[in-house]
């Protein structure tokens, strides 16, 4: 590629606008702007130098932040119309069941439920468009940022101090007047740029002074961190990284966790406790009336078990690893997982206590208890008199062609059917019961009675490995420092040199904040007398100042 | 006195003492002959040590509220508002400092009262936490979010004032309709304020059940005349008006009659207003902003945002995932407050960039400020309230 030759001697690269030494403008653009632009120093970025290929096409689309924030508000507006209405995945129904997915829309929300459905927008988040969204963003990104960093580091770096004076003229802060004594003045100037903490430079009767240049990466490494931080979830997809399951279990069970191989969870005891008036006082005591019950604490009381190193493979022969009362916002933590209390369902029936009586004198041939997770054949009572279960329906959800359905094996609604032996009656009497009924198929002389139930919570806990957090983490540090360091300083440059004669010309340039700037420089022009200069931006108070002196 | 009503008190002097401080910024502004005098004006400096009182008095209330409750006051609808008010006075007293202009305090100052008004219409008593709520990162995720907000605000305030100042109101111009509509929506919070305490100074109130849209059956209870009935709602208190009509499941009729009410007081405040005046609400104002330095303004627009930013992105994005992954085993769920959130941060992450490389400032960045400051209210104000998620705590 070619070099453009300015006139100071400096080599440039092909599209510079400003020449990266002494800063004269070299495109004719340039020549004739009043204030020229010093976004990235006015040097050669490829995205506007090269034009041609089908690379160049699309590095010149990605690294343009007009596409850039085109992208940010597709994203932006996306993301609100997903907030519409809830997502899939906060949806009561079946997850796999579209036709009830459709349902729920089409019932709650209508017409435009039915094609927020159709439209795919009830999984906004998971939609291939949306995640073409982030790709491309996460490319802009990228393409954006290197394309300006490289030569904005290169211009910076191979700054003069000496700038000509068409650079100067053409910055938005700029003064240019006779002095009485210019080497006075500017070795002035320097001192009191050095006391404000000003890097100073001097070369041939002109001043450079800068401070904070660092700023300027701000940018880039915020950037950093967004591309580490989508690096990340891309990390996700990588089996291993990733696990995210949950298990519903009872009190009183042991079951292996799902995701965690080898290791098992029993729950001792569930509590759900609310706030009590008591403790409340008079400080929640309002809050309470208003509201009701308010609920204090969710708790699974629970003991990790592990299989013991040397024991074979499938054997259950656990050892106990530790005791942990998982509540919300303090989950279990192991070897990387984490254990979460997320839900709970209380008072499933555990045991059901029954009692044969006879029906004429009400005598009792004692109680007996049906484990509702494991019921037994045959419960044998007093005087030679016994139960036979010979039906076990855990959900009983009526009869179907003579028999009778179970909707589920969780024991929400059991019914049984009896066969009741006695003495009197050896052949026995079959009796179906189930809650609040009792059938027989002709009139029995024995029934059976319930007489309680047991009664235990079942607690829904979620199960994550996430090995991708750490990477997560480090991204958003990475951006805080980037965005921090290009927010709260900024960079600045001050140049004063002599020019005809006893002239001194001032310019002065910041990437932000050009009222902290020119607070400086005025500091700097009172004790340096440098001539005055004006902000080719600010009209009003150039207008104002002139009123004032009238 | 317990410290509970103490701190109630202590929030009534600070309000009182914004408004105060608000007259007196008015009398610098109105009073100053030169942009040098304006900045050092003996009313301005009365205004701002006022304003500091109200903060502190404001802050008192702060913390003997988190003494009396043991948890920080930001659970719930009143207190994060309040809180929010708060440090949009303190995020105010800072760049006060930064910039020394009392039209900024002439504006911040009144959206705060208005911020703290609307909050104390929702339950003040002070709630024990959920278990959701019980960690420290409530205290920390929140204020910092908060702090965030109210920074970015202030580049709205600045926004404003840049506007009213810049917009031609003689002749009518689409800018000209958009900055009374941003006028008309603050007189309508106002009617919200205003309707919503006098039917609680008459202590009205209307109960019904309804079927909600689990299809259950639940309560509930109004304190405005009900304009608009819950789904298949059964009225238990006789005397009450009965609804125009009825809503399905999914429209929370309450919230709607609220919403109607407050609309149409709003309206009449502001058609009052106008007849009184004569002249758009914006207009009323440009004599106020006359010194103030437009460039000056879209600086404090600018560097708000800059300062927010970082702020912002920490709180309501970073420490919220952190806790939202103790809490909720997932540090991102799209859930709708954390969506809003991200589209806030989107938006300006979009502000920084078009100011940066494509130029955008004076009336188009003061224009995007404005439009920040409603999303940002969005997400506290409609997601809260309208589009239930894992945040409507309130």
């Amino acid at each position: 590629m070619s070099k453009i030759k300015c006139k100071c001697g400096h080599d440039n690269p092909f599209g510079t606008v400003l020449c990266e030494k002494c800063g004269r403008p070299m495109t004719e653009e340039a020549k004739n702007s009043e204030v020229v632009d010093m976004r990235y120093e006015g040097s050669a970025r490829r995205s506007q130098t090269y034009k041609r290929s089908i690379i160049d096409k699309i590095w010149n689309f990605f690294s343009s932040v007009k596409i850039g924030v085109s992208i940010i508000i597709a994203v932006l507006a996306t993301s609100a119309i997903g907030t519409l209405f809830p997502q899939k995945f906060y949806v009561p129904v079946n997850q796999e069941s579209p036709a009830e997915l459709l349902a729920y829309y089409e019932r709650l929300y209508g017409f435009v439920g039915t094609l927020y459905y159709k439209l795919g927008f009830y999984d906004m988040y998971n939609s291939w468009w949306f995640k073409i969204l982030i790709g491309m963003l996460g490319t802009s990104i990228i393409i954006a940022s290197v394309d300006r960093v490289i030569p904005l580091y290169k211009s910076l770096k191979k700054q003069r101090t000496k700038r000509h004076p068409s650079f100067m003229k053409r910055q938005r802060i700029y003064g240019a007047g006779p002095s009485e004594n210019a080497d006075e003045s500017l070795a002035k100037a320097e001192e009191k740029l050095k006391e404000m903490k000003y890097n100073v430079k001097t070369e041939n009767g002109a001043i450079l002074a800068e401070k904070n240049r660092f700023s300027r990466w701000g940018p880039y490494i915020n950037h950093t961190g967004l591309i580490l931080f989508l690096f990340g979830i891309l990390l996700r997809g990588i089996p291993g990284f990733y696990v995210d399951q949950t298990m519903w279990i009872r009190e009183g069970e042991l079951r292996s966790i799902p995701g965690a191989p080898g290791y098992y969870l029993e729950n001792k005891d569930f509590n759900m406790e609310l706030y009590s008036k008591e403790e409340a006082d008079e400080v929640f005591g309002k809050a309470i009336d208003r509201v009701g019950s308010i609920v204090k604490s969710y708790q699974t009381e629970v003991s990790l078990y592990k299989t013991k190193e040397d024991s074979l493979p499938g054997s259950t022969d656990l050892e106990h690893v530790k005791d942990y009362p998982i509540i919300v916002n303090k989950p279990l933590k192991f070897d990387g997982y984490n254990i979460f209390q997320m839900d709970y369902r209380q008072d499933e029936l555990k045991a059901m206590t029954m009692e044969l009586i006879e029906k004429k004198t009400g005598k009792s041939f004692g109680e007996f208890t049906i484990d509702l997770d494991d019921p037994k054949g045959i419960y044998e009572l007093n005087d030679g008199a016994r139960v036979d279960l010979i039906g076990y329906y855990a959900d009983y959800d009526g009869v179907e062609n003579g028999e009778p359905v179970s909707k589920s094996p969780i024991p929400n609604n059991p019914a049984f059917i009896f066969n009741m032996i006695t003495p009197e009656k050896p052949q026995g009497e079959k009796s179906f019961v189930a809650i609040r009924q009792t059938l027989e198929t002709q009139e029995n002389a024995y029934k059976v009675k319930f007489v309680r139930a047991d009664t235990r919570d079942i607690s829904g806990l979620t199960i994550r490995k996430d090995k991708t957090l750490y990477v997560l983490l480090l991204g958003g540090l990475i951006f805080m420092i980037g965005v921090i360091q290009g927010s709260y300083w900024n960079h600045r440059r001050i140049w004063i040199q002599k020019g005809e004669g006893e002239e001194l010309l001032v310019a002065a340039h910041t990437n932000k904040n050009w009222f902290s700037l020119k607070k400086e420089l005025d500091a700097v022009k009172d004790v340096a007398s440098l001539p005055k200069y004006e902000d080719r931006q600010d009209n009003e108070s150039s207008t104002e100042e002139e009123k004032g002196e009238k | 006195m317990g410290l509970a009503s103490l701190s109630a008190n202590l929030l009534l002097v600070s309000f009182i003492a914004y408004l105060v401080a608000t007259l007196f910024f008015g009398g610098a502004v109105k009073g100053a002959k030169s942009e040098a005098s304006y900045r050092n004006h003996r009313w301005g400096n009365v205004a701002i040590t006022i304003t500091i009182i109200g903060f502190i008095t404001h802050l008192g209330y702060f913390i003997t509220r988190w003494i009396a409750s043991g948890h920080a006051p930001v659970s719930n609808m009143f207190e994060f508002t309040t809180a929010f008010g708060m440090m949009l006075v303190g995020s105010f007293i800072l760049l006060f400092f930064l910039y020394r202009t009392p039209s900024l305090g002439l504006f911040a100052l009144p959206i705060a009262i208005i911020i703290i008004g609307y909050a104390s219409m929702f339950p003040r008593e002070i709630t024990p936490l959920i278990p959701a709520l019980q960690s420290y990162w409530l205290t920390i995720h929140v204020i910092t979010a908060a702090l965030g907000e109210s920074i970015l605000a202030i580049s709205a305030v600045a926004g404003l004032i840049y506007l009213v100042k810049n917009i031609d109101m003689t002749n009518p111009s689409k800018q000209r309709f958009w900055i009374e509509a941003v006028m008309f929506t603050l007189v309508l919070v106002l009617g919200f304020v205003l309707s919503s305490t006098t039917f609680k100074l008459t202590g009205y109130e209307a109960k019904f059940t309804y079927i909600d849209k689990n299809e259950t059956l639940a309560k509930i209870e109004y304190n405005y005349p009900p304009l608009f009935g819950m789904h298949e709602y059964e009225a238990q208190t006789p005397e009450a008006m009965t609804p125009w009509a009825e809503m399905p499941a999914i429209v929370n009729a309450k919230t709607l009659t609220t919403f109607v009410w407050s609309i149409a007081t709003g309206t009449v405040l502001y058609l009052l207003l106008r007849l009184i005046f004569r002249k758009p609400i914006a207009a009323l104002f440009q004599p106020f902003v006359k010194k103030a330095n437009s460039q000056l303004m879209d600086e404090i627009g600018y560097r708000s945002v800059l300062i927010g930013f970082p702020v912002f992105t920490l709180g309501a994005l970073i420490f919220a995932m952190i806790w939202a992954h103790e809490a909720w085993s997932r540090f991102w769920g799209w859930d709708p407050k954390e969506v809003w959130a991200l589209i806030t941060w989107l938006f300006y992450a979009a502000f920084l960039h078009l100011r940066l490389s494509k130029g955008w400032e004076g009336k188009k960045s003061a224009w995007l400020a404005v439009i920040g400051f409603v999303i940002i209210m969005f997400n506290l104000i409609a997601v809260n309230l309208i589009i239930a998620g894992l945040h409507s705590y309130a």
